[in-house]
Formats: structure tokens, sequence, C-alpha cells
């Protein structure tokens, strides 16, 4: 009969490998051989938090420059390599973080970490291809300032973390783009990019110890003297009465908003609370209460939901929606009515109740992909949230109860101090 | 992706396709429907678009926030969406749930009420929706294609419908559309995931073999003729960046030229889902700096539809010189013969992309009941046996009959205030 194979159980400490390289690299592994694929990723601290303001977006041209050339291989050589196999590579960057991902069949996994080693430590970032990216670059940035979301999004953290390296867009300005030299990248490489502090997973249809094997030998021989620390993160600019700023973007049919406060880190105990309360107030269903009130009841956006956006410093509490710019104000009203009655009378009973099930329901499908399992597992890692995390996670959710939510909406929420964003016509 | 796959018709004419997988407790179960934009006649656009938003307004005995609230509470993850072709829905769900699903999805064949005041408000939603798109450049320079491409067959309307239909299409129109296409003979039910096929066939049959059998409306067929010459357009809006957007006409995906076709895309423009800097055009248009980014596309489709080739043009260049450099690259794949190793990579792209899709239970269910739409699924399991058949004559021979400027559109988004 069927069910010839075990069913995977939730990821735990007994079934993620964990191993740390001399060097300082932690590596975490989980065998799936479901499939004969593998995918990986990870990260290092090598962040925009390291960037000046002159040289905004200095850490992301960094890490898209990394796979642009190395001492031995060309861009077209490393991507003819990868493309060749159907296997795929990436570098992304954010405030505290340079991060990679790929993934590839599981016979090309030497091929897919012998280049990842390679571009993280001897990019040679060749003039002609940082000039390529750089145009590529400046023109993503023309098409972010055309696009009412990005806009908004863009003057929402301005406003929110002001003086703050939360509040800078880690992709840069045009100006300071131009203004970066392949002395500053080098320079940026050589500071920030080493084994220490970097974390890299991977899953998929290898056994644990092969996949610490594979990279400890491309990775166990880096070093580097003199990583430097990153600075610790200035405390927030309190938010004193609510703040607005609305971007002109001429020609365009639809608006959008961002409403939102300073919300919990990932580690903080209210977290789960908060998460949950924020479920009801805007994701639960067809988007929560944000979205009944509205899309479904006033027919006023196609979109409408809030989100809590945490991580290793203050995250964001927001809700986003995009309208009719005749239907701004209406739109605005409505979401600070629901943040209103949300501070009041937080959620009942069973509104707790149908997001907690949500939550338990759902975890076997966001950990159904390999990718699903490496992002699962980079985060409790990341956030110290211990390895037995999914394991007990039915616990955390369901030990939330009314009180603990309606004190994180109040720790946070404040409708006299909202941060409001808007762009469009 | 080898698991056999168990195929029944309902006798009320409704098409099962079971698969099981035991990898994780998860099911995702999809119902097609043999209705999308093409069926729309001129004044009607966009109502296949808009009646499956109706179909998340309830029924009497799964009112709207019923719906929605008990698919979550047991942390389903469901959506829908139209295509040209058809409109589908799917839930997945943990696999002690599914029976929720099917209920449901059996009773919403039928059984949906069309609210008018429901109506009215998703009216406004549709327009926003369509606003948003507007928004974009890349929307509206995709949608003058379509309507450059297409002047007789329903292929030429964006799916979500022009502002004037959006503004007067009523509810007995939309009421209409359903009760009409809405017929359990012209559906196809497909189910993946961890359960056994016998229980489940018979769950099937109890939930929508009582749903009675429908005339099975035909679908609007007015063949496109032949392209006479290149056509050319030029949309403007804000912004700084000039794109580029080129349509060939394509096959359908039952014609044997399809996959001799995929080959010639992936080597153009990378395999899908992959990154494609070494693809032919990438190195001739970004490599050499007259683009900042070049990608392809096209669909597969029931009747012959489009590849696109959209390139984002680098601020100090002319667009022209992109197109040239783009006609250069097709005048080789005419001229020279590939090589046999270039198809053999393509193969192996496709063998990753595919065991990359195989790690994933809604996947595998989207695929068995999609191909139900245009093929049947042995499209699916011998795709790259097919695509390992290709010789390099067979792609020569397709760039030279489908890559031809006299049966081309060509658009150009200039954004204002750049001279463009």
């Amino acid at each position: 009969m069927a069910k010839l194979i075990a069913k995977p159980s939730l990821p735990g400490p007994k079934d993620i490998y964990q191993a740390v390289l001399s060097n300082g690299i932690t590596i975490l592994a989980r065998s799936n051989f479901n499939s004969p694929s593998i995918s990986m990723g990870g990260y290092l601290p090598a962040g925009a938090i390291f960037e000046s303001d002159e040289k905004l977006g200095l850490a992301d041209f960094v890490s898209s420059s990394l796979m642009r050339g190395t001492q031995t291989r060309s861009f077209d050589a490393i991507y003819n390599e990868l493309e060749s196999v159907g296997a795929s590579l990436g570098f992304d960057s954010g405030v505290h973080n340079a991060s990679f991902g790929g993934r590839s069949l599981v016979e090309d996994l030497p091929l897919l970490l012998k280049l990842l080693a390679e571009s993280l430590q001897t990019p040679s970032f060749p003039k002609d291809e940082i000039e390529r990216l750089r145009a590529q670059l400046l023109t993503g940035l023309a098409i972010r300032a055309q696009d009412t979301a990005d806009m908004a999004d863009m003057a929402f953290d301005q406003m929110l973390f002001r003086e703050h390296p939360y509040g800078r867009p880690s992709d840069g300005f045009p100006e300071t783009i131009q203004s970066i030299t392949r002395k500053d990248m080098k320079d940026f490489h050589h500071r920030h990019f080493g084994p220490r502090g970097m974390v890299i997973a991977i899953v998929g249809a290898i056994h644990p110890k092969k996949a610490v094997e594979e990279v400890e030998r491309v990775l166990g021989g880096w070093q580097v003297t003199g990583q430097v620390d990153a600075p610790l993160l200035p405390p927030l600019k309190p938010v004193r009465k609510t703040m607005k700023h609305h971007h002109t973007l001429t020609g365009k049919s639809q608006s959008d908003l961002v409403i939102g406060m300073a919300g919990p880190r990932r580690k903080d105990p209210e977290y789960m609370a908060a998460s949950l309360g924020n479920s009801v107030l805007g994701q639960f269903g067809m988007m929560g209460r944000i979205g009944d009130a509205v899309r479904e009841k006033s027919g006023l956006a196609y979109y409408a939901y809030s989100s809590l956006n945490s991580g290793i410093g203050p995250g964001t509490w927001e809700v986003n929606a995009g309208v009719n710019p005749a239907n701004l104000k209406k739109a605005i009203d409505l979401i600070e009515k629901e943040l209103r009655r949300f501070i009041k009378s937080g959620v009942t009973k069973e509104e707790l109740a149908d997001s907690q099930a949500n939550y338990i329901g759902r975890l076997p499908l966001s950990l159904e992909s390999n990718s699903g399992v490496v992002s699962a597992i980079l985060n409790i890692h990341r956030y110290e949230l211990g390895m037995d995390y999914y394991q007990r996670y039915e616990s955390f959710v369901r030990s939330v109860t009314r009180a603990n939510v309606i004190e994180a909406a109040q720790k946070y929420i404040d409708p006299e101090r909202l941060v409001i964003a808007t762009a469009g016509p | 992706m080898t698991n056999p796959i168990t195929q029944v018709t309902l006798k009320n004419g409704m098409k099962v396709m079971l698969k099981e997988i035991h990898t994780a407790p998860i099911i995702s179960s999809w119902i097609w429907y043999r209705v999308g934009s093409r069926d729309e006649p001129t004044g009607k656009t966009g109502i296949s678009h808009w009646t499956e938003h109706m179909q998340f307004k309830g029924t009497k005995k799964f009112p709207a926030n019923v719906l929605d609230k008990a698919i979550s509470r047991e942390g389903g993850r469901w959506n829908a969406s139209t295509s040209h072709d058809s409109t589908r829905y799917y839930e997945t769900m943990p696999a002690d749930k599914i029976d929720l699903a099917l209920r449901l999805e059996a009773d919403r064949m039928t059984n949906s009420i069309f609210n008018e005041k429901e109506v009215a408000s998703e009216r406004t939603v549709i327009i926003s929706e369509r606003e948003g798109s507007e928004n974009e450049p890349m929307f509206r320079l995709g949608e003058a294609i379509q309507n450059y491409a297409f002047r007789v067959h329903p292929y030429h309307h964006e799916i979500i419908g022009d502002m004037a239909d959006l503004r007067t299409i009523t509810r007995d129109d939309l009421y209409t559309h359903y009760r009409t296409f809405y017929v359990p003979n012209n559906a196809v039910l497909a189910i993946a995931g961890d359960f056994e096929t016998k229980p489940m066939l018979k769950r099937v049959r109890e939930l929508f073999e009582p749903i009675p059998r429908g005339i099975t409306p035909p679908r609007l067929a007015r063949p496109e003729p032949e392209q006479k010459g290149e056509l050319h357009f030029s949309i403007n809006g804000p912004g700084e960046t000039t794109f580029i957007q080129l349509a060939y006409h394509f096959p359908n995906a039952t014609n044997p030229d399809y996959f001799p076709l995929q080959v010639l895309d992936s080597l153009l423009n990378g395999a899908s889902g992959l990154s494609y800097k070494t693809s032919r055009l990438y190195r001739a248009l970004v490599d050499k700096g007259y683009a900042v980014d070049v990608s392809g596309y096209s669909d597969a489709s029931i009747d012959p539809y489009l590849y696109r080739v959209t390139i984002t043009n680098h601020p100090e260049r002319k667009p022209e010189e992109a197109v040239a450099v783009l006609d250069a690259e097709i005048k080789k794949l005419q001229e020279e013969l590939v090589g046999k190793d270039e198809i053999t990579r393509a193969v192996k792209q496709a063998r990753a992309v595919f065991a990359y899709g195989s790690e994933n239970i809604t996947h595998q269910a989207f695929w068995m009941g999609y191909t139900a739409m245009f093929s049947t699924y042995d499209w699916f399991t011998t795709y790259l046996n097919k695509l390992s058949r290709v010789t390099p004559q067979d792609v020569r021979r397709v760039a030279q009959k489908y890559f031809q400027p006299s049966t081309r559109v060509i658009g150009i988004y200039s954004p204002k205030g750049k001279g463009g």
C-alpha cells in the first residue's frame, strides 16, 4: 500500500544538524529525500548599518557585485556554470546582514557551494561590470521613484525611523549610487565580509554531515582578521503626535497609503500576542477587520491589510492599502477607526481562537518546500527562538490570551501618534 | 513526479484527477472551469474575473465571511485566478481538513448568491484593481500589445476588462455568466496530496455527482487572421524609463512546434524560473550596454497566442538600437544551427525546474488541472522527453517560421519629458 515514505515531523533539535567551523561559520542542515533537489540560504553581518549617509546603497551595491566576477571567473563564466545545470544563486542586502540563497539538483551542490565561496571570498569588482550594474541600479531607482507603494513605504520609514539606520532605503538614492567608487566597494568588502557571524542552512536530498563536509571544504579555510563589529542601534525617537507626508506622483490612477507605528522585535515576549492580534486586525480570512472595512464593506480598495514586521531591532506595525486618490481620506478614516476599536476592545474570544487555529494549521504548509524549511531554521537561529521552537509552536500560540493581545496592542498602537505616508496624484 | 494518477469522468460529465503524494500531511484541491477572458464578447469584458470575485461572496450554506473564516481557521491557503482560457479555485489544507474545501466547491458550483449589494461593492474593488494596474507602465504596454496583436480573437482584451464594461456590467449579467459556465461538465477537479484514492473518489462522487449536468457552453472562437506587416506603436506615461515589448504570434500548446519553441525561448531568454544572465539576448543586449534588462514570456494556450520579449532600455540608448540587436540574434538562429549541447543544457534546466516543483503539493495539483485545460496530463509527463527530442534543425525551422518581422508587434513605452 501507499504511505511508504515516513511523514516528516516538524523540524527540531533531533533532525536539524548544527555545526560550527573553527573560523566561526555556523552550519544548519536537514535532510529531505522526497525530491532530488537542495535549497540553501544564509547570511553574514555585512549590511547597510555599516555605510554612511553619503554612500547609501554601498552594502547593497557590494552584494550585487559579488557574482559579477571573481579572481578566477568572469561574470559570464559564473552564470554559465549555474544556469547550465538549472541552479541558481543570489545575494541580497538588508540593514544588518548580507544574505544569500540558492538551489540546485543535489548532484550540483558542490558547484553551488564553490561559487558561493568564491563570490564571498574573492570578488574582483571588474570595472566594466560595476558600471553596467550601476546603470541597472539607477534604472531600478528611477522605476522605484514612480511606484506609489514603494514611495509611500519609503516616506513611512523615513518618518518613523528618524536618524536611525532603519529609516534609510538600503538601495540608496541616485546621487549616492553615483558617488560610490570601486575602491569604496573593495574597502567595504575587505572590512565586513568574513566568516565570523556567518550562518548557512542547507535542506534537501543530502545527509547533514555530508552537507557540513561540503561547506567546510570550500569555506573552512576562510580567515579574515579585523572583521569590524556592527555599531549598536540608536534608540528610536518617539513620535509625539501624528505625522503625515504625501509624496506627489502625477499621472497615477491609484494612491498607496501606509499608516502605522513601531512594533515589537522578533525576540520580544509580546511578539506572539501582537502577531495574533495583527492577524485579527488585518490578515485573517480576507485580510481581517481592515480588509473587511476597507475592501469588503466599502469597496474602496483592491488590497488593504495590516502587517507586523519584526526582526533584530524595532519592527513596524503597519496598515497598507491602494485606493482611488479621491478615496484616500475616507480610507484613512476607516483604518483609524479600526485601530481605535482594536486598542479599546481588543479581540473577541472567537477571533483569537480563529487566528490561533490558523497559525497552528498552516505551519505544515509553510514547511512544505526545502526553501520554506531553510528560512524557518535560519529564523529560529537568528532570533534565538530555540531549536525546538516549531515543536513547541502550538503551545506558544495557544498560550496567548485576549488580555495579552490588548496589552500588546496598547503598548504599540496610539491613534494620536500615528505615522501616515501616502503617495499618488 | 512519476506517481501515477487516477482520472475519472463522473456521470454528470465532471472530470476528476487524483494523485496520491504522501510526503507531507497536506492536500491541495483545484477546481477548473473552462471559461476565461477569451469567452467574453465586447461589452462584457472582465466578466469572468468579476465572477471569480463573486464566488467568494457566499452561498446560503457558506455565507461570505463564514466561508473564508472556515478555511483560514483550519490553516488552509486558498485563492483563485482567471486567465485567458480558464478560471481556477484552489484550497491547500492540512490533509484531515480537505473535506471542507470539497464541500465548499461543490456548493458554490451552483449555489452562489450574487447579492446586488455585493456586486456594487465588488465593482469598485475591481475598478480599484484596474487603477492599480494602470499605475504600472508594463501593464499599459502589455494591454496595448494585446489590442494590436488580436483584432478579431478575444485574446484582444485584458483579463481584468475594460473600464467601460466594469462600469456597466450588471448583477444579472454576472449571474447569467456564472450559471452558463459553472456546470459540472465544464469543470475539472484535480486533487493531489496525502489521501487514499478510493475513499477520496467516493467522497468526490457523493459531493459532486448529484449536481445536474448543464448545457456544455460553447467557447467563443473567432480565429485571428494572419497579420500582414509589422505593427508599431508607442504610448506615453510618467517616469524616466523606456520599455520596449515585442510580440510574435506563437502556436498553441498542443502544436508540435511548441517544444522546439520552448528550447528556442530558453536559448534566447533563459529557462523559466531561473536566472538568465547567459541567455543570448542578455549577453547581446545587457552585457553590451543596450538594455538594463531583457526577458521573454510565452503561455501554454488553447488558441495561438504570443511570445513576448520585454526590454528595459538603457537610459543612454535609443530603443531602435536594442531592436536591431535583437533582430541580429534572431537572424543567427534562423541561419545557423544551434549546438546539440545547447539543447542538452535546456533539457537539464527544465529537469531542475521540474524537481523544484515536485517539492510542492499545490504546484503538482495545479499542473494536473492546468494541462487538462488545453491538452491532457500526458503533456506534462512527457514534457522533458519531448524537449529532449528537439533537434538543431527543428530550432532553426521554428525560428524561421515564427520570428518574422512581418507578423510581429512592437510597442514602446516612452516616458513623458524624456523626449521619447
